[in-house]
């Protein structure tokens, strides 16, 4: 991004150096007062960080949560891919009676917040079926629907980026729509979209963290609720636990980033998810 | 359930403050992390780049929780006597916080979509980093980014809804105050608080997306 100054000479090199000093120095200050507010508060106690040693805590406390949330992600994402892409080819019927229809689900379902679909699986499922629905069953049923949704955009957005040729040559040679949507389009769409995908499987791994809220026994639950009742250690918790979140997703980006890298490679160019930012 | 009309309101209009103002603060810290990012010094590049990596990659439940329970209850952070009004200020520094590297990763898109060239004729006239952001690239960039962030502006209407996770009234934890009171009501409760919320989040994508039209830079 050095366009946006000139190479510094002497005199500007000099000055870089006191403002790096002078900015590395308020950082710190900033650092050393968070620090202190925690040690005031006794936050770097041994005793606090101690469990994260200990491997009976992670294998009873933390690590059951672990497997929860990423059963949860595994098993929503395993729904809402397939549900993405019914939803993203129905969307480019021909036929109104199922555009329509698909559209309104998938905009509705990315213009509300998940947690009121969550909270609607929960309550509605007992109320209006007379199931039981577990926290987990919520949290799934949230994520796909939501998920499911955008997805369906990203299929839209990466069927209709390919250029016209493609359908245009496939029907001229004589396939049917179905064949050329199959054999024709989706191939050479796939291949475009991995990185789309992937990227918001990212977002669907975050959103597993919206189950603490209804009780769900995630790995969140685990950081800031069951850890700090045994050991009264609520900060260090969610510390350590945010830090299992963002390796899990940094090594779920890396695989998104390698796929687009090779995608670059071939000749499909990588479609954008639908909002640039998605990923919120 | 019309005698809980107020209540509804009351708890969209929450929503709506909760997002005015984590939107404003989201967008100051976004706009400096941008700036710190594209700046000539490695550290606040490096400062910048390490907020957004670690806040992009936290699910904003946890960040909203540590904010809430940890700043809140163990830190003893203050601002109001009253206790919700507190949870209010802890959730919007969450939902700030955490918005903030989004606003700051579409800013800096934004600023990659400035022609090289404009940055390169201002520090041809002598302009200062500072001078060029200010003057040169920002001013083209915020343009380039008004729909993106538009959609930012929607996620966060959405997202304050998890401030529900640190017990804030806004129109998520009151509906399902309302489905424990109301149960045989659950589904049009259901699609009342839903059309709510696209009554809030549409026009915002309207609105945004013909500001992005008009005041689109002319290439």
């Amino acid at each position: 991004m050095n366009v946006l100054y000139d190479e510094p000479g002497p005199r500007g090199r000099r000055r870089n150096t006191v403002l790096t000093v002078v900015f590395a120095v308020a950082l710190l200050g900033l650092a050393y007062l968070a620090f202190r507010k925690f040690d005031e508060k006794g936050q770097f106690a041994a005793a606090l960080w101690e469990p994260f040693l200990r491997g009976d805590v992670w294998a009873n406390l933390i690590l059951p949560g672990l497997w929860n949330t990423l059963s949860a992600a595994a098993v929503a994402a395993l729904i809402a891919v397939p549900f993405g892409f019914v939803f993203g080819m129905a969307r480019l019927s021909e036929h109104a009676w199922i555009r329509i229809p698909a559209a309104a689900v998938v905009e509705f379902f990315r213009a509300i917040p998940l947690l009121i679909m969550i909270f609607f699986a929960q309550y509605g499922g007992s109320a209006v079926l007379g199931l039981t629905v577990t926290s987990f069953s919520a949290v799934v049923f949230g994520l796909v629907m939501y998920n499911g949704s955008v997805l369906a955009e990203i299929v839209r957005a990466g069927i209709t980026a390919l250029p016209r040729g493609q359908t245009e040559a496939a029907l001229a040679v004589g396939l049917r729509k179905s064949q050329a949507m199959r054999l024709i389009l989706l191939p050479q769409a796939v291949t475009a979209m991995m990185p789309a995908i992937v990227s918001q499987l990212v977002v669907l791994l975050k959103d597993t963290a919206l189950g603490f809220i209804v009780a769900f026994e995630d790995l969140l639950n685990a950081g800031a609720r069951i850890l700090p009742s045994n050991f009264r250690n609520l900060i260090p918790a969610v510390i350590v636990m945010a830090a299992i979140y963002i390796v899990i997703n940094l090594a779920v980006s890396a695989v998104a980033h390698w796929l687009e890298r090779r995608t670059r490679r071939s000749a499909a160019k990588p479609v954008a998810a639908p909002d640039a930012v998605a990923a919120l | 359930m019309i005698d809980d009309l107020p209540l509804v309101l009351g708890a969209f209009w929450l929503t709506i403050r909760l997002t005015l103002a984590s939107a404003l603060a989201a967008l100051v810290l976004g706009t400096v992390l941008a700036a710190m990012r594209v700046s000539p010094l490695a550290v606040l590049r490096g400062a910048a780049a390490g907020y957004v990596t670690v806040l992009r990659n936290t699910p904003l439940t946890l960040v909203i929780v540590f904010c809430g329970l940890g700043l809140g209850l163990v830190l003893d952070v203050s601002f109001s006597g009253s206790l919700s009004v507190n949870y209010l200020w802890l959730s919007i520094i969450g939902l700030s916080a955490y918005t903030a590297a989004f606003v700051c990763e579409a800013i800096r898109a934004g600023i990659n979509t400035v022609p090289v060239g404009q940055a390169e004729a201002a520090r041809a006239l002598g302009l200062t980093f500072g001078q060029n952001l200010r003057y040169i690239v920002l001013p083209q960039a915020f343009r380039a980014v008004i729909a993106p962030l538009g959609s930012v502006l929607i996620a966060l209407t959405k997202n304050t809804t998890v401030a529900a996770a640190i017990g804030v009234a806004e129109a998520s934890l009151t509906m399902k105050t309302l489905f424990e009171r109301h149960q045989e009501a659950v589904v049009p409760i259901f699609f009342g608080f839903a059309l709510g919320f696209l009554v809030l989040t549409l026009p915002v994508g309207l609105v945004f997306g013909r500001l992005a039209r008009r005041l689109a830079v002319a290439r």
